[in-house]
């Protein structure tokens, strides 16, 4: 899976959730879930476990702590894909 | 009322409803006045055995969610959740407040009494059960304890709408809604608060209705005739049908609506909830006649009315075992013949028994027949019980024009439990 790939659904799961929707239109790997795209923090546990379904990878807590922009999910995601 | 001021006046200057057999105020009106029922054959009741497989559900929900609610609001709210915040968003635009928006200021003004009877078992029976019995928890995910704890309704309600005043669920079974009302008038009438939203909620879970279901009390033998199988006062009444929906009420002190120029359309004049201890024939299931009696008369004792006063009364009636005995407690609390009860009517028999919502949807349909001048007709109910036979000519069986000033409600709960308030007419 390409990078855009990935980053096209990564965009689209997270939709759902994003409080400021103004947004979503200028998306970025540097975007931040909480501050930029005014997601919930409590949100992000659901994120993770709809990356997890939709890529059929296990996150780990600690990996999923690291990820505060796009570009961390995308990244993180790459590696795991099988 | 020891150690309250009382010095607020409280009108009522908004209304939400989601209910049955009508969404809005016109539609509600509309389907109240023309005998309208909102009760249904519901398939997964049939599926699942159920005795009774009908059920007053509010139709359209899912669009009017998407219309209402963000998505993200979505994700995190059961049907419960959806039903209060519908009928939150109209009470509020009705009362002619501020811009509902996400950047809105706190209103620090306002708080809310959303009530429930038994929360949120969609959530629980559903989703949170199944996945927790399969050691799934993990994938749980971050939405249920915002959805099963009793105050979600509460809680969205405050949020969405941005209260700053106390906001909480009340819980007392059937009494729930009505208690909400009074619990609210009685915050603003001792000065605490100037406005709160009040009222009551249930979801449509048939997990919540099985167990009405098991106990025998629910209407099984108009399965093939969801129209007529609500019958309060009915001699052929067989239980009662479960609903569910929303019913809210701004409540208002008088100095606060006059001094933003607010529509009034009544006053709450006095209102009491007491428990008859499950004693004197009174049980976690039936009510003590003498708690009934007490809580009528503490209601209009506060109203500073006479009983000759109460120009009409909308009942708990459910359509079980009970109806009758709830006619003679009125009687005598309000100390009548039978023939000279005021007109009574029973709102369940259009929308079924909303349980914790039954409060909330009944002061909104009394509010509206105070306001619009009439009294709706309680269908199904040509064949009295031949105990209520005595207060037939009291019995509201057709809608009619109401000139009166006074409507006295009153709800029961499981617990033994009993709210009764008094609304007033506002002079237009």
């Amino acid at each position: 899976m390409t990078e855009a790939e990935i980053t096209e659904k990564v965009i689209a799961l997270v939709t759902p959730y994003v409080k400021n929707r103004k947004a979503l239109s200028n998306i970025t790997p540097d975007t931040t879930f909480l501050a930029d795209l005014g997601i919930n923090s409590a949100r992000l546990v659901d994120i993770v476990l709809a990356f997890e379904d939709e890529f059929g990878i296990e996150v780990s807590d600690d990996a999923a702590d690291s990820i505060a922009t796009v570009g961390d999910a995308v990244a993180l995601i790459g590696k795991l894909v099988p | 009322m020891a150690g309250d001021a009382i010095s607020h006046r409280v009108v009522v200057t908004g209304l939400g409803v989601l209910a049955p057999n009508g969404h809005g105020l016109e539609a509600y009106e509309a389907a109240l006045r023309g005998g309208v029922s909102g009760i249904r054959f519901i398939e997964k009741l049939a599926e699942r055995n159920f005795a009774c497989q009908v059920g007053g559900v509010p139709q359209g929900v899912d669009e009017l969610a998407h219309a209402y609610l963000a998505p993200d609001d979505l994700l995190a709210m059961n049907d419960a959740m959806i039903y209060a915040a519908i009928a939150g968003i109209d009470c509020w635009r009705d009362a002619g407040l501020r811009e509902i928006a996400p950047d809105a200021p706190v209103d620090w003004d306002t708080g809310a009494i959303v009530g429930t009877g038994i929360g949120g078992m969609q959530t629980i029976g559903e989703r949170l059960i199944p996945m927790v019995d399969k050691g799934r928890v993990r994938r749980l995910g971050s939405t249920m304890v915002e959805q099963v704890m009793c105050s979600a309704v509460s809680a969205k309600v405050g949020g969405l709408l941005a209260l700053g005043g106390q906001t909480t669920t009340n819980s007392s079974a059937c009494t729930t809604g009505t208690e909400a009302v009074i619990d609210a008038f009685h915050r603003i009438r001792t000065g605490r608060i100037a406005r709160m939203i009040a009222g009551g909620v249930e979801g449509a879970s048939h997990y919540t209705w099985s167990g009405f279901d098991a106990m025998k009390v629910l209407a099984s033998q108009s399965n093939d005739a969801p129209e007529r199988a609500s019958r309060p006062m009915s001699a052929s009444a067989s239980g009662f049908v479960p609903g569910s929906g929303a019913g809210l009420l701004m409540l208002e002190s008088l100095a606060s609506a006059e001094g933003r120029g607010a529509r009034i359309y009544a006053e709450v004049i006095g209102g009491h909830v007491n428990s008859g201890g499950q004693r004197e024939g009174g049980s976690m299931t039936a009510p003590n006649p003498a708690g009934v009696v007490r809580c009528v008369r503490a209601a209009l004792a506060e109203a500073g009315i006479e009983s000759g006063e109460v120009d009409a009364i909308n009942g708990h009636l459910t359509a079980t075992f009970a109806d009758p005995h709830e006619l003679e407690n009125w009687r005598h609390a309000l100390d009548v013949d039978a023939r000279r009860l005021p007109p009574i009517n029973a709102t369940k028999s259009m929308i079924g028994h909303a349980l914790g919502a039954a409060g909330g949807l009944e002061c909104v349909a009394t509010v509206l027949q105070l306001h619009h001048e009439f009294l709706h007709g309680s269908i199904n109910c040509e064949d009295l019980h031949p105990k209520i036979e005595p207060f037939r000519a009291s019995v509201v069986q057709r809608t009619r024009a109401f000139t009166g000033r006074t409507i006295v409600k009153s709800s029961f709960g499981f617990g033994d439990v009993n709210g009764c308030i008094v609304f007033r007419k506002w002079p237009s």
